[in-house]
């Protein structure tokens, strides 16, 4: 590259320059090496200025907003410096929020990526039906988020479609949105039925992407089902299994229409997950300020959540070690 | 030219025409915001009701051919569930309407000076006639002798009863004398023989517990003391009142239970309590009356749900949408408008004249239901941060729908959730 620099691709403008000596003392500004940086930072231009309109300026509103007491009827704004921190280490509802909000990421990642893993491994195999599978699991991906919880709410009603089913094979269904526990297994369960869909097709292509020798020599080794999973499949597949995962915890931290839709938070605090939570403190109780401090919270834990699985990716990720 | 060149040209252009966009777009009407020659007014409501958006368009045609300074009026319709929410944030990221529809959210609106006073002009506007309004309808959006929002919809609770349904069930009620302890009883006999509901309050589905003031206020009970400051959830009036509705929901099943839906509109269920404004949704499905609320321990009680229309102290053209909304709201236009909204004019308030313009209940009907209702009507509970008090009232309350549970308990964690926000 530095002897790039010192070669200029085209000769001097010689009609231009002020002096021949000057003009063959002085490389030219636009060296190859310039061209291709100006060009790579034109390239991610869009993606930066969006990233600085959409995340960082906002970011820095939230930090400043939650500095603030913010009357959104008047506009009016009155700093009131660590307030709304003082407010979130006493406010008695926070660590229900907090906990059901651990129960939905534990539940829904859990679940997301072992059904996910189980449908890819059972529809990694050649058999008739198996792109209409497929097809019928990813299927709930792209359908409306809020039309699918819609929907599933007029099945868990008491008189619902669910508890019509459990009736005709003699089981007496709960009311599975108005009791607190059924209703977190409701609302998780909607959840990992709409999005397992993805972590499937992630693990499927990371499935395909095993060598069938590494298959074959291990057979020929005697080992059986589980041992070829175990000590073959799952560490050559880690890579993904990474990516979902963070997909999965980060998706599940933001997940917000599901629980507006279903249960609007309730019974009681059993549903209210982080971010409804904030989107109730901002936009229903017009409290910005504290809303903008449980907002930076959520953003503190996904950012936190994020780096120690990148941190631990060299313990359990294949590529990494 | 070479590649740097050509790559520097395109995102000056680019920036160029991007500046030039943002520019147009930032100029209100291309003559600036304040200019009084070309005034664009704007009306956030929650109807999307075709027949009524005609109605408001035709009266502000009207308007705007006497005011050619008014080049625009916009009657913007917003989803009713999350009308609050998005006015609220139109008003914070600066977007604010001229005028708007409000329900509950007034208070806060009126707390914080966000609304123009309209006595005056209203006083001043000839034949606008300001004694005609009904004081009981004025009282929730006045502070200190000034009316901050006309209250376009006044509209009383009342019962619909579904009287197929009752026949079927050989139920027999006589409205001069009903309680709710009879609507209970023929509820729950109706649920018994044909499956359907008894009676709904419609609307509550278990959340919005401000609708069973339709209930209690039968019982002696309210929400809060009448400064507003006290929660009086814990009265024995009040225990009372969720006894009764508590033993409809899980003893007698007269109530729907929790997570159980029946629509009286659609036939299934014989009562409901809901506003006479909902009397459009009747259809001849099935025999119906009307009655004024039942009575409880207390007497009868009648109970209002209101709407009102202010203008934004933010607007930049706060005089014209003053002004407009003295035409919108005059005695020709209240008339008009009394079509759709139960008007707060006295001299519309007869059975005849609502009878009207509506197609499916009575001049009798109306008369005892919506005009000897209004005198003495009481409100749904309304305070200051509203949304926070309903839920935080209805998180507490959430334990109250259980067969097991502690009612006089329940309701005093209901006082300690929302004492603290009544005390603000």
């Amino acid at each position: 590259m530095a002897a790039l620099t010192k070669t200029p691709t085209t000769a001097p403008d010689a009609s231009r320059a002020p002096t021949g000596a000057r003009s063959a003392s002085r490389p030219p500004f636009w060296t190859n090496r310039r061209r291709d940086v100006l060009a790579g930072y034109l390239f991610i231009a869009p993606q930066l200025v969006g990233v600085v309109l959409f995340v960082l300026i906002p970011v820095g509103l939230a930090i400043w907003y939650s500095l603030s007491d913010w009357n959104v009827f008047t506009g009016k704004q009155t700093f009131v410096g660590t307030d709304n921190y003082a407010a979130l280490a006493n406010d008695p509802q926070l660590p229900s929020v907090l906990w059901a909000t651990a129960v939905f990421c534990v539940g829904v990642v859990i679940l997301n990526i072992g059904l996910g893993l189980l449908l890819a491994v059972l529809l990694n195999r050649r058999f008739r039906g198996a792109t209409f599978f497929r097809t019928l699991f990813f299927s709930p991906v792209v359908v409306s988020v809020v039309a699918w919880t819609l929907v599933w709410g007029f099945l868990l009603q008491d008189n619902g479609g669910v508890n019509g089913v459990l009736d005709a094979i003699g089981i007496t269904g709960p009311n599975w949105l108005q009791r607190g526990d059924t209703a977190m297994v409701s609302v998780i369960i909607t959840q990992v039925i709409r999005s397992v869909g993805v972590n499937m097709v992630l693990f499927l292509a990371a499935l395909q992407g095993v060598p069938s020798n590494l298959y074959e020599a291990a057979r020929i080794d005697g080992a059986g089902s589980r041992v070829i999973f175990t000590r073959i499949t799952l560490p050559l597949i880690s890579p993904t299994v990474l990516l979902t995962s963070i997909i999965t915890i980060v998706g599940a931290l933001q997940s917000f229409a599901q629980i507006a839709v279903l249960t609007s938070g309730g019974p009681e605090l059993s549903t209210t997950v982080l971010v409804y939570y904030v989107f109730q403190q901002a936009f229903e109780f017009n409290d910005i300020g504290y809303g903008s401090t449980l907002a930076l919270m959520l953003l503190s834990f996904v950012m936190l959540l994020t780096l120690l699985q990148w941190q631990l990716r060299r313990k359990w990720v294949f590529h990494e070690q | 030219m070479n590649r740097a060149r050509k790559l520097f040209g395109a995102v000056a252009l680019t920036t160029a025409l991007a500046l030039t966009a943002a520019c147009g777009a930032s100029s209100d009407d291309g003559s600036g915001a304040t200019n009084a020659k070309n005034v664009k007014l704007r009306m956030t409501v929650w109807t999307s009701n075709q027949d009524q958006l005609e109605l408001f368009d035709t009266i502000a045609a009207a308007y705007r051919a006497k005011h050619p300074e008014v080049s625009s009026i916009t009657f913007e319709s917003l989803p009713f569930e999350d009308y609050n929410t998005t006015l609220t944030t139109q008003i914070a990221g600066g977007n604010a309407p001229d005028m708007a529809w409000m329900g509950d959210l007034s208070r806060d609106l009126i707390a914080s000076d966000a609304l123009v006073g309209l006595t005056d002009k209203l006083k001043a506007t000839d034949g606008w006639q300001y004694d005609d309004l009904e004081a009981s309808a004025t009282k929730e959006f006045s502070r200190d002798g000034t009316l901050y929002a006309y209250p376009f919809s006044t509209s009383p609770f009342a019962l619909y009863v579904n009287t197929d349904l009752l026949a079927k069930a050989k139920q027999k009620i006589d409205p001069k004398t009903l309680t709710w302890d009879q609507v209970a009883a023929a509820g729950a006999a109706v649920h018994s023989t044909t499956g359907k509901a008894g009676f709904v309050v419609r609307d509550f589905d278990y959340k919005a517990w401000n609708t069973l003031a339709t209930v209690w206020t039968g019982f002696g009970a309210a929400a809060w003391s009448p400064d507003g400051k006290k929660c009086t959830f814990t009265s024995p009036e009040m225990e009372q009142a969720f006894t009764f509705l508590h033993d409809a929901a899980f003893k007698t099943e007269a109530m729907p239970g929790p997570g159980t839906t029946a629509d009286f509109f659609a036939g299934d269920a014989a009562f409901t309590v809901a506003q006479v404004s909902r009397s459009s949704l009747l259809t001849d499905k099935f025999k119906y009356a009307l009655y004024p609320l039942p009575a409880g321990p207390a007497g009868r009680q009648a109970v209002i749900g209101q709407a009102g229309v202010g203008v934004l102290a933010t607007s930049k053209h706060r005089d014209q949408a003053t002004d407009f909304l003295a035409y919108l709201t005059n005695p020709a236009n209240s008339e008009k408008l009394a079509q759709f909204f139960p008007p707060p004019r006295k001299s519309l308030l007869t059975g005849a004249k609502l009878a009207a313009d509506n197609k499916v209940l009575t001049a009798a009907q109306l008369q005892e239901a919506v005009v000897d209702q209004l005198p003495n009507a009481v409100t749904l509970p309304n305070h200051t941060s509203p949304a926070e008090i309903a839920q935080k009232g209805k998180t507490a309350l959430d334990a109250m729908w259980k067969a097991d549970a502690d009612i006089p308990a329940v309701l005093k964690s209901v006082c300690s959730a929302i004492e603290p926000i009544l005390a603000k």
